[in-house]
């Protein structure tokens, strides 16, 4: 949580974006993150974006639903409510097995949906400041972080010598945040 | 943009040694086998070239599959190295005459004290089941399926490449072939449906047990076949890679194939999955006696190691991302793939006729040596007859600029 200064720059063309990113990347100015209406092919590796680690972690969820479930069956059939299916054995592994399947599958899946909500801040009921409205409709929008010692006029002069349509500064709250959406704007450097 | 393979003369030079390996061991098995007074040992000898054979052309049949079901979704990634399974497709047709020799053989002549061992149904007179049966399970039904599924095989694999050929050829950013292609996948997929995905499996291995059923048989063969056909076209990609070859080629197109042996592998083990809970779980002995055959009695060990080299294996080799980004880790987990799967036709033909007095030593490894050997031999001397790139195809850019 912290209030941070930013210089935002609107596009409206992703054709027009790719090279603004790339100047923007070279020019040693800090990016803070890129919004577009849709996901852009390529945008990712402009970006210098690294692997995520999010199957690492879809493969310790499933990993926890498969003993999770082989765990359960074993205690309700052999030790809780031990019944007779047929003659077969209490423990029998390969009737267990799509039962096992099904909640590897249900806990990789939930937790990796989870995951990748936290890790892009979004959550039901929860806020991100909104840069430009038109982020989500039809504007490419471009934040880099800056501070009090930066040359505002130089920014905006730059974004603007990258074929930006639109430029602003705005001082905004980074993170995300629980609470109602008229967060009191506009928010004051700390 | 083209660009010529030449076979080296050391990969000629090992498959024809191959060959020559398959061919004296049928030679010796014939000799040892056929002129003695076992006859398990006659069994043995038809029974392991049926095995291979079916293995073999199943196999070849599967890039035929990859390339109608890619022409049909339009994948453009499988287009920088089209002309490898293009190359194995246009060899069915080797394939295909010896294992319908061989199969046809088996059904009209092959003979053991007035028994066919092998396929009992031949002779249905007294047995209600295979009575009850024979509408379908009969010699003329037999040799009718087996003579027009090989020739529609491989008169599909040869059409592909030639059209893939004319392409060159075309006028520049032509697509009219790309668009029949398009429309040959669409037959292909309906002719593989009704004669791969359902009938040839259950004629040809299925009916070696032919008191025994199963519905989900001829998915599991066929998921067996795809998943070694797969990684058959990732060998040669890596080898032809390591030759200097197919530059366009990228570690992204090696992750898709690596993708597909992955997912293949687990979706085998599905099917085989789902064939024996069904089984297992009603437990009625006239099914379950073909997997107390081979999970406890004899088979019991290879019943094993084929679930743990099939299914185990790739699910933790191959699961990483950078496992599958690795030349190494995937042409090694191909080699142990395509066995895994041989291993497996082993499993599915050997006990009905051969019971406890199965072999697994020279005669079935040089058999197997021989047919590999046939297979490099033929598919990179049609690889060397075309140029590697597919010049002019509507979708090469799209290949070329692949991230999986």
């Amino acid at each position: 949580m912290a209030i941070k200064k930013f210089a935002v720059a609107c596009y409206d063309d992703e054709e027009v974006l790719f090279p603004a990113v790339k100047k923007v990347r070279n020019s040693g100015y800090k990016l803070h993150d890129v919004y577009t209406p849709f996901p852009v092919h390529g945008l990712d590796g402009a970006l210098g974006l690294k692997e995520t680690d999010l199957h690492v972690a879809g493969f310790i969820y499933g990993i926890t639903g498969t003993s999770t479930a082989v765990g359960f069956m074993s205690w309700i059939f052999c030790s809780d409510w031990p019944i007779n299916f047929g003659g077969k054995p209490h423990w029998s592994l390969p009737a267990f097995i799509p039962i096992t399947f099904e909640l590897t599958v249900l806990f990789a899946a939930v937790g990796m949906v989870l995951t990748f909500c936290y890790l892009n801040q979004i959550m039901p009921g929860v806020k991100k400041h909104v840069f430009h409205p038109r982020q989500t409709d039809d504007l490419f929008v471009v934040a880099l972080e800056i501070n009090d010692h930066t040359n505002e006029e130089e920014v905006i002069n730059f974004l603007k010598s990258t074929n930006a349509v639109e430029t602003s500064i705005q001082v905004a709250e980074s993170e995300w945040w629980f609470g109602r959406w008229d967060k009191k704007e506009p928010y004051e450097l700390a | 943009m083209t660009e010529r393979f030449e076979v080296p003369a050391r990969l000629r030079n090992t498959s024809l040694a191959l060959i020559a390996v398959g061919v004296l061991v049928l030679i010796i098995g014939g000799v040892t086998m056929l002129g003695g007074h076992d006859h398990h040992d006659k069994t043995r000898f038809w029974l392991v070239l049926l095995q291979n054979s079916v293995f073999f052309l199943l196999l070849t049949v599967a890039s035929v599959f990859i390339q109608a079901a890619a022409s049909l979704a339009q994948g453009g990634w499988i287009v920088a190295y089209k002309r490898v399974p293009e190359a194995i497709g246009a060899n069915v047709w080797v394939f295909g005459v010896i294992a319908g020799a061989i199969l046809i053989f088996i059904a009209t002549a092959f003979d053991v004290d007035g028994h066919n061992t092998i396929y009992h149904w031949v002779h249905p007179h007294g047995d209600k089941i295979l009575e009850g049966k024979s509408a379908f399970l009969n010699k003329e039904m037999f040799i009718g399926f087996t003579v027009v599924a090989i020739a529609l095989w491989s008169y599909f694999g040869r059409k592909f490449r030639a059209l893939s050929i004319a392409q060159e050829s075309a006028p520049k950013n032509s697509t009219k072939i790309y668009w029949t292609v398009f429309k040959w996948s669409a037959a292909f997929l309906l002719v593989y449906a009704l004669t791969q995905m359902s009938t040839i499996p259950w004629l040809w291995i299925m009916s070696i047990d032919a008191h025994w059923y199963s519905t989900m048989f001829s998915w599991y063969t066929f998921a067996s076949a795809f998943v070694s056909g797969m990684s058959v076209i990732m060998l040669f990609v890596v080898y032809l890679k390591n030759q200097g070859n197919l530059e366009i080629v990228t570690k992204e197109h090696v992750h898709d194939l690596g993708k597909f042996m992955f997912a293949f592998s687990v979706f085998w083990t599905y099917v085989w999955f789902a064939q024996y809970m069904l089984i297992w779980y009603s437990n009625i002995p006239e099914e379950t006696t073909y997997f107390k055959m081979r999970q406890h009695g004899p088979y019991s060990l290879i019943w094993y190691s084929v679930f743990i080299i099939n299914f185990i294996m790739p699910i933790l080799i191959l699961m990483a991302r950078p496992s599958k980004r690795n030349y190494f880790t995937v042409s090694f987990m191909a080699v142990v793939i395509i066995f895994g799967h041989w291993l497996d036709f082993f499993i599915m033909t050997m006990p009905g006729p051969l019971g406890g007095h199965w072999v697994l030593s020279w005669y079935e490894l040089g058999i197997f040596a021989g047919f590999a050997g046939l297979l490099i031999f033929t598919v990179s001397n049609t690889l060397s007859k075309a140029s590697l790139v597919p010049a002019n195809h509507p979708l090469l850019k799209e290949a070329m600029i692949h991230q999986s």
